[in-house]
């Protein structure tokens, strides 16, 4: 403890010694509502930390991607502060491309930290990003149409009750329609939520050896079992939905279900933009019976570049917006339905969060997810609804584009898998895969 | 002798254009030569080496590529179509008296000024999106189902939103070349007992011919590089639909951080502007020199 | 009667020339429309024209997340900056193509526009290295240098067709008189030339303002311009079309404003030298 004290006084004093005047951190993240809300209340950590400044690139989520991953491999320095998701985390870290975060301080609590989560951010028993907010994905329902429908939804469904509510809550003339998913094209996008849908089916994507498991039974169940949802329930232009596009459907009510990040909850039960706020309900996203469920993992985390010369501020940066004491500063400023949700056990311990009607069906999702041992059958990666090698975005948004070509009915699924078996090898073997 | 004098100067003045321009040519591209003979993923730099043509023969024969390619041609042929035509249209009304034509002309211009991702963003989500967009609201209140646009005809979509921002272009250059007509000459024309018809194609279009030319060799320079668009509203989706040559080279680029890739790429994409280049200034220089 | 059917013909040509005036400048007028809406009336269905709540709040919102004046500077700067140096390496060079071509003169000019032709992604890693080690990342100066170097080819371009409608025999008056070369090109040439100096000023201005691939992967945030500015508005989680918009708005209004107001200037001089 001694000695604790001590190294934070030491690295404090060799800031304060070495910035004679402020400094400046750049801090690069994603512009979702959770991030514009942190640097609303900016002001907060500069009132605590006078001595350091802070300016904001605020972009959206590929643009940042690009960028960041641009400037951090070739070392262009730019950056102190980076927003990445659990999927950079472990290659970079892997890499030496980020700081371990040791001093983030006595009171800062690691252990406080969800497990699932704090696994994926952990490389070799140390902490290379913290998370500001965590998501799984969870099914967001309106109880008034699932009634209409003359259904209960059950706490944890299965693939078949979702199918068939979903059928009998459509009503396309009022425009109302049973299903919205994802099918915009991305490794982020619709892949996020179909590689996980595949889980529950007993797909994975590649085999011990890294061969790609398209063509595997499970991935043409799985594939073929959405399209035709989608096709029959599901709203017209899905094959260039997103989670924007989703969210505005089910906000304005013409989704019946909607399965997607946990982090959409609070928006859709926000009376000041949503239209269904008050009829609402959640569920554990679907299961087959095989042993795994269709949620993945997420955490948006913030890490610090191995350029930065600003290590010390980063650090103290990062311990002020992913700490305890900045949820109770924005439950206290904007309440507590807008804390940045998933990333802590003592969170969801306390009872006033636990009211939330969405407290409780998130944190189950976020556990029910296993990153180290996503698929039915063994699998050689790490991720859940993603591949963490560095392959995956390029190789995840090809297929992601297959896929939605299926959707939008363009190929079949057939054709679509065989592409997507293709030239997912094509990749791996020039990537070095196979030898 | 004074054009020995005015040659050196001439060279003289002409070096720093020349100079600069071709350092920024020869630089990146025996870089991106180079690079493009290379193992070389940005996200693992560690394994870095020759690979000869490896990353020419995957791009190459990259499922894509083909439909790259004639998007490519498709994407420029269409817009220029659209923009001519549609220009020349514009162009011609303009061209004529009626109430408000200043304002008309600014309204008609303002397209240009939009930057390529807003304009994007914009007819994405405001105009096409199927369920609250303009369009799907005229399509329900007319009767139809509305169109799924950048779903159902993405090409096409995509050509209509960068018709759009090059129509006010095309309109600005064919309105002043129609203005610069000798009036004259039209009203002689008139006399002789020429019809509209007649007048149009016997007298106005022989005249724009240069103009015209000069629209489609502006714009196939900025066209061959469509980028944005295509980034904001599809993703170069559904499958590889809306896929061009520089969107290819992007996704090698920027989704694979694979710089090999992408540099064998931007060579490919190079030869195939140069080639595209030659037809043009055929065309163009044979129509300029006149 | 003739004056009749003028009038006729004028009332018809009226309504159809607002029509499609109208038409093409919907998009923008609806932008501007939804900045106003709140986020739930952006996307109401069927939407609403004029009847609905006007609101600021957008703007207030952009105005309290980004420093718009500041990236609207460095939308001046770098557009400016660009096309204003661009100009310096090309007037010389356009003069000497149109009035002492050699016979080379055609190709370097074609070449020059073929360099514009370069797939931008494709150089981008060896780029970005480039000015790592220079120093130049989000700098106004690298911005400026790459983008005058993009317009260059244009801008040459441009001016050497204006350069070549000016009669060379008032070129040899002036020799004749003993003019220096300088002072040819600032007494004679200038004066006529403005016209198309002006205009292709104009479309230099409006091309860099608008483009968005360099500035937006060059920059971070102190030379960051308007396209990383709407970038932070596109497609965040929630709803986003009233914001985006207004985002959209701040961000072509000061070109389309420049661009209305010089639209007269832009116009006479782009004729790329294909009218006589």
């Amino acid at each position: 403890m001694n000695l604790k004290t001590l190294c934070l006084g030491v690295s404090a004093f060799v800031s304060l010694a070495l910035s004679a005047h402020a400094e400046t951190l750049t801090i690069a993240t994603v512009n979702n509502g959770d991030m514009v809300r942190m640097q609303r209340l900016t002001d907060d950590f500069k009132a605590k930390h006078p001595d350091i400044d802070v300016k904001w690139v605020t972009l959206e989520e590929n643009a940042l991607r690009q960028k960041v991953t641009t400037d951090i491999a070739a070392k262009g320095g730019q950056y102190d502060v980076l927003t990445i998701g659990t999927y950079e985390v472990p290659i970079w870290a892997k890499k030496g491309w980020l700081v371990a975060l040791d001093h983030l301080g006595a009171d800062y609590d690691v252990n406080d930290i969800l497990p699932p989560i704090r696994n994926g951010l952990t490389q070799d028993g140390k902490l290379y990003a913290a998370p500001f907010y965590g998501e799984s994905s969870m099914v967001m329902y309106r109880k008034d149409l699932m009634q209409k429908a003359g259904l209960t939804m059950p706490d944890a469904p299965s693939w078949d009750f979702v199918a068939d509510a979903a059928r009998k809550m459509t009503d396309k003339a009022n425009g109302v329609y049973g299903i919205c998913l994802r099918g915009k094209a991305g490794w982020g996008e619709n892949m996020a939520f179909l590689s996980a849908m595949a889980n529950s089916f007993g797909a994975r994507w590649f085999d011990e050896k890294w061969r790609a498991q398209f063509d595997q039974p499970e991935w043409k169940k799985a594939l073929g079992f959405y399209v035709g949802l989608m096709k029959d329930a599901g709203p017209p232009g899905a094959s260039s939905n997103g989670f924007n596009e989703n969210l505005a459907l089910f906000q304005s009510g013409k989704c019946g279900m909607w399965i997607d990040a946990t982090v959409a909850a609070s928006f859709v039960s926000n009376p000041k933009e949503s239209k269904v706020a008050d009829s609402v309900g959640f569920a554990l996203a679907p299961d087959n019976g095989l042993g795994k469920r269709s949620n993945w993992l997420w955490a948006w985390s913030l890490a610090i570049p191995a350029g930065s010369t600003k290590t010390a501020a980063a650090e103290t940066f990062i311990a002020w917006a992913t700490g305890k004491p900045y949820l109770d500063l924005v439950a206290a400023k904007e309440g507590w339905a807008n804390v940045p949700p998933g990333t802590r056990t003592s969170l969801y311990a306390n009872p006033e969060y636990a009211k939330l009607p969405f407290a409780k069906m998130t944190l189950d999702s976020i556990n029910a997810a296993d990153p180290l041992h996503p698929a039915v059958k063994p699998v050689p990666y790490v991720g859940v609804q993603f591949v963490a090698i560095p392959e995956f975005q390029g190789i995840g948004t090809a297929v992601g584009q297959q896929f939605s070509a299926a959707l939008a009915g363009k190929t079949s699924v057939d054709d679509a898998l065989a592409n997507a078996q293709k030239l997912t090898e094509r990749e791996m073997v020039k990537a070095g895969y196979h030898k | 002798m004074a054009t020995l004098h005015t040659r050196a100067s001439a060279r003289l003045m002409m070096a720093p254009s020349v100079i600069v321009l071709f350092a920024w040519m020869i630089v990146p591209l025996a870089m991106t030569l180079y690079f493009s003979f290379q193992r070389y993923n940005l996200l693992s730099p560690d394994e870095h080496g020759w690979t000869g043509l490896l990353n020419y023969t995957y791009f190459l024969t990259d499922p894509a590529f083909g439909d790259a390619l004639t998007n490519t041609l498709l994407l420029v042929g269409g817009v220029l179509a659209i923009t001519v035509v549609g220009g020349l249209c514009l162009a011609l009304m303009l061209d004529q008296p009626f109430w408000g034509r200043g304002i008309v002309r600014l309204l008609v211009i303002a397209p240009f000024f939009v930057m390529p991702t807003v304009s994007a963003l914009v007819w994405k989500n405001m105009l096409m999106n199927p369920v609250y967009g303009v369009f799907a609201w005229i399509a329900r209140t007319l009767g139809v189902e509305p169109i799924d646009w950048l779903a159902d005809v993405p090409l096409l979509s995509i050509i209509l939103i960068v018709a759009w921002q090059w129509l006010p272009f095309a309109t600005l250059i064919l309105l002043t070349a129609l203005q610069s007509l000798d009036t004259e000459q039209q009203e002689a024309a008139e006399m002789d007992g020429a019809g509209v018809v007649g007048r149009f194609i016997h007298l106005v279009l022989p005249h724009l011919a240069r103009p015209i030319t000069v629209v489609i060799l502006i714009e196939t320079i900025f066209l061959l590089g469509v980028f944005a668009e295509i980034l904001v509203t599809t993703g170069g989706g559904p499958g590889t639909a809306t896929t061009n040559i520089v969107y290819l080279v992007y996704s090698q680029a920027l989704l694979q951080f694979d710089v090999g890739g992408a540099s064998a790429g931007g060579i490919v994409a190079v030869v195939l502007a140069n080639i595209v280049a030659v037809f043009l200034i055929r065309l163009i220089g044979k129509n300029l020199d006149r | 009667m003739a004056r009749a059917v003028t009038t006729r013909r004028k009332a018809l040509l009226t309504v159809i020339g607002w029509t499609v005036g109208f038409l093409v400048f919907f998009p923008i007028l609806w932008t501007v429309l939804t900045s106003f809406k709140t986020e739930g009336e952006a996307i109401a269905n069927p939407p609403s024209f004029l009847a609905f709540d006007w609101t600021t709040e957008n703007y207030t919102e952009v105005q309290h997340r980004s420093d718009y004046f500041l990236h609207m500077m460095n939308s001046v700067v770098i557009s400016f900056g660009s096309t204003a140096l661009g100009l310096l390496f090309a007037v010389p060079a356009a003069w000497a193509m149109a009035f002492a071509p050699g016979k080379r003169t055609k190709d370097i000019l074609m070449w020059m526009l073929s360099t514009k032709m370069m797939p931008a992604v494709g150089v981008l890693v060896p780029l970005y290295i480039l000015f790592r080690d220079s120093g130049l990342l989000d700098t106004r100066v690298g911005l400026v240098g790459v983008l005058t170097l993009i317009d260059l080819p244009l801008i040459v371009w441009m001016l050497y067709t204006y350069f070549r409608e000016i009669p060379g025999e008032i070129l040899e008056a002036a020799r004749m008189d003993g003019a220096s070369l300088g002072k040819e090109i600032v007494f004679v040439l200038a004066p006529m030339a403005v016209p198309g100096i002006a205009s292709t000023t104009l479309l230099n201005i409006i091309l860099s303002w608008n483009e968005a691939f360099w500035t937006l992967n060059l920059t971070t945030s102190n030379a960051a311009p308007l396209t990383a500015f709407i970038a932070s508005y596109s497609s965040p989680e929630g709803l986003f079309w009233a914001k985006l918009s207004a985002a959209s708005t701040l961000a072509i209004a000061p070109i389309l404003v420049l661009g209305w107001f010089s639209q007269r200037q832009l116009v006479r001089g782009l004729t790329f030298g294909a009218v006589k």
